[in-house]
């Protein structure tokens, strides 16, 4: 029988895969992969370091670009945090826009998951599709604060600015498209044979992997496990709202990606009741202008579009966090990639990469 | 004799005279394979630059190449680290010349919001010749098509850019000619 010489291949940090900066020592046996070491770093631009000089409202923006693509969910889990630190109290109105806004940018979120997937698998038309429904939504960010991607919208204490009926109706006017939208992705994407036979049994997480390596986020619901904060912790105004968790079956590609196509179905069905129960009132609690939470520490966990974000502030009474730590989803879940690649096809550690979404301001912080 | 002579009477309305050097800019400048190499935050709103709305491909810049050696315009979108400055430089000196360097992003000016951060290059321009700076924190897709005309533009008429690097060294020197005199002073005073 034929022997094969085991031998590394470096794929990155530029490679033609659209997910950042991440260098994968891939070991090959001929075209089989032994194993896969992410070696990351690339982007560390020491954000909770340079949060240590900066006020607590000065902080805010740098959480905009640890994940950029979902800023909403960012914002929100800091400023929760910094509330909890604090004791603030955020008016209802406020935590409604909030709810808005975060499910508005985790479809956002999924439409850049989608176009990289599908852009990944070889197919730059789906890439086009996905990025269009996600200019509806940069188009809405675009009207309530001036930002399409960093937005730096949710403020302690509540949000920026009143959300305008413009806003509201725009929102609206989306989730009326979001069946049609869907419809359409199954009809190009879903039902397509090369795109199922790529996703459908590769790169399986098992239930029993998915919880050692401590995933979380539409990853790990892919592999059939029921864990969402948005219904455990019941943050902000998320106990109010009526919605199911997805849960794909076996842990493949391809239940990843269903999860997350069911996923926006979700979040547009939050956002419709968020809509239609929108109470009045003001959007911003009285925070002090120079604001000094008393000593002590607090975390807070949202549930990021990749999985849980944590916030962990650790306070010396002063006008800026003594430490902060980030739980970075993106970060664990990446932890996966070796056990997903391994007995798989080159071009299938691409489409592994892929589906499991990190970001790569987020990974390397 | 006028070159104009040269074009028979009849071809007179169907013939452009012009010099090989400005046809040969005029191709270039409508035929640029940008690098597809995103580093941040920048990377996703150039990906929407390509995405069907903004549609760079109306204006020459169709084809995003993976490999350095096809392509001839490098966008460092998004901050760059110092960790991978060498990756970076090497996809530079990869690309064949005639190349280009948009500097997208407030990062890659002057460092950004991490400018006082240990691990972030504070301006591009310390390890790689620029072309083209474009300020925003991402910019819109729309300031990224505008950089690219204002590339084409410095392609057509390189005489352009000479002119900005002369104004700069005199403001540099004009600077430097007023603080001469604190220097003068403090010699003086040594």
């Amino acid at each position: 029988m034929a022997q094969t010489e085991k031998y590394v291949l470096n794929m990155g940090p530029q490679h033609p895969s659209t997910h950042g900066v991440l260098q994968v020592q891939v070991e090959l046996d001929g075209e089989k992969i032994v194993g896969a070491k992410p070696v990351m770093g690339y982007l560390h631009r020491g954000i909770e370091k340079l949060m240590e000089s900066r006020t607590y409202a000065q902080c805010v923006p740098y959480t905009d670009r640890l994940d950029y693509v979902s800023a909403m969910n960012n914002n929100l889990g800091f400023c929760m945090a910094v509330e909890k630190l604090a004791a603030i109290e955020v008016p209802e109105r406020a935590e409604y826009i909030r709810v808005i806004c975060a499910e508005l940018n985790r479809i956002a979120s999924h439409h850049v998951f989608i176009g990289s997937l599908t852009n990944d698998l070889g197919s730059a038309t789906g890439m086009i599709y996905a990025f269009r429904d996600r200019e509806k939504i940069l188009d809405l960010f675009n009207i309530i604060c001036g930002a399409r991607m960093t937005a730096h919208y949710i403020r302690i204490g509540g949000v920026a600015a009143d959300a305008q009926e413009e806003f509201l109706r725009g929102a609206q006017e989306f989730i009326d498209y979001v069946p049609a939208m869907l419809d359409e992705y199954d009809r190009i994407f879903t039902g397509n044979e090369i795109f199922q036979a790529r996703m459908q049994g590769t790169s399986i997480i098992t239930r029993e992997t998915a919880l050692k390596h401590g995933m979380s986020g539409p990853n790990i619901r892919a592999s059939g496990v029921d864990y969402d904060i948005r219904k455990i912790d019941k943050y902000g105004a998320y106990g109010k709202f009526d919605f199911e968790i997805p849960v794909g079956k076996q842990g493949d590609n391809w239940d990843r990606y269903i999860v997350r196509l069911k996923e926006i179905q979700q979040s547009a069905n939050i956002i419709q009741q968020a809509l239609d129960n929108m109470p009045e009132g003001p959007v911003m609690a009285k925070v002090p202008k120079v604001l000094r939470p008393p000593k002590g520490d607090a975390y807070h966990r949202v549930e990021n579009t990749r999985g849980e974000l944590g916030f962990y502030i650790v306070s010396d009474g002063s006008t800026k966090p003594y430490r902060v730590h980030i739980r970075r989803p993106s970060f664990v879940n990446l932890q996966a990639l070796d056990g997903m690649c391994q007995g798989m096809l080159l071009a299938d550690a691409v489409t592994a990469f892929a589906t499991i979404d990190p970001l790569m301001g987020e990974v390397d912080c | 004799m006028e070159i104009i002579d040269v074009v028979p009477p009849v071809l007179k309305d169907n013939v452009i005279v012009t010099s090989v050097d400005a046809l040969f800019k005029w191709g270039k400048s409508n035929s640029i394979w940008p690098l597809s190499s995103g580093l941040a935050c920048c990377s996703i709103e150039m990906m929407c630059a390509a995405a069907s709305r903004f549609d760079l491909a109306r204006f020459g810049y169709e084809v995003f190449r993976s490999c350095p050696r096809q392509s001839d315009l490098l966008i460092v979108a998004g901050t760059l680290t110092w960790k991978m400055t060498p990756p970076l430089i090497r996809l530079y000196e990869e690309m064949p010349e005639p190349k280009y360097v948009i500097a997208m992003g407030n990062c890659n000016i002057a460092g950004g919001p991490f400018s006082d951060s240990y691990s972030v290059v504070t301006g591009l321009d310390k390890i790689m010749p620029v072309d083209i700076y474009l300020p925003g924190c991402p910019p819109r897709p729309e300031a990224l098509i505008d950089a690219m005309l204002k590339l084409q533009k410095l392609i057509r008429h390189p005489e352009l850019g000479d002119a900005a690097k002369e104004a700069k060294a005199a403001s540099l020197k004009n600077l430097r000619s007023m603080t001469q005199p604190v220097d003068a002073l403090e010699e003086k005073a040594e």
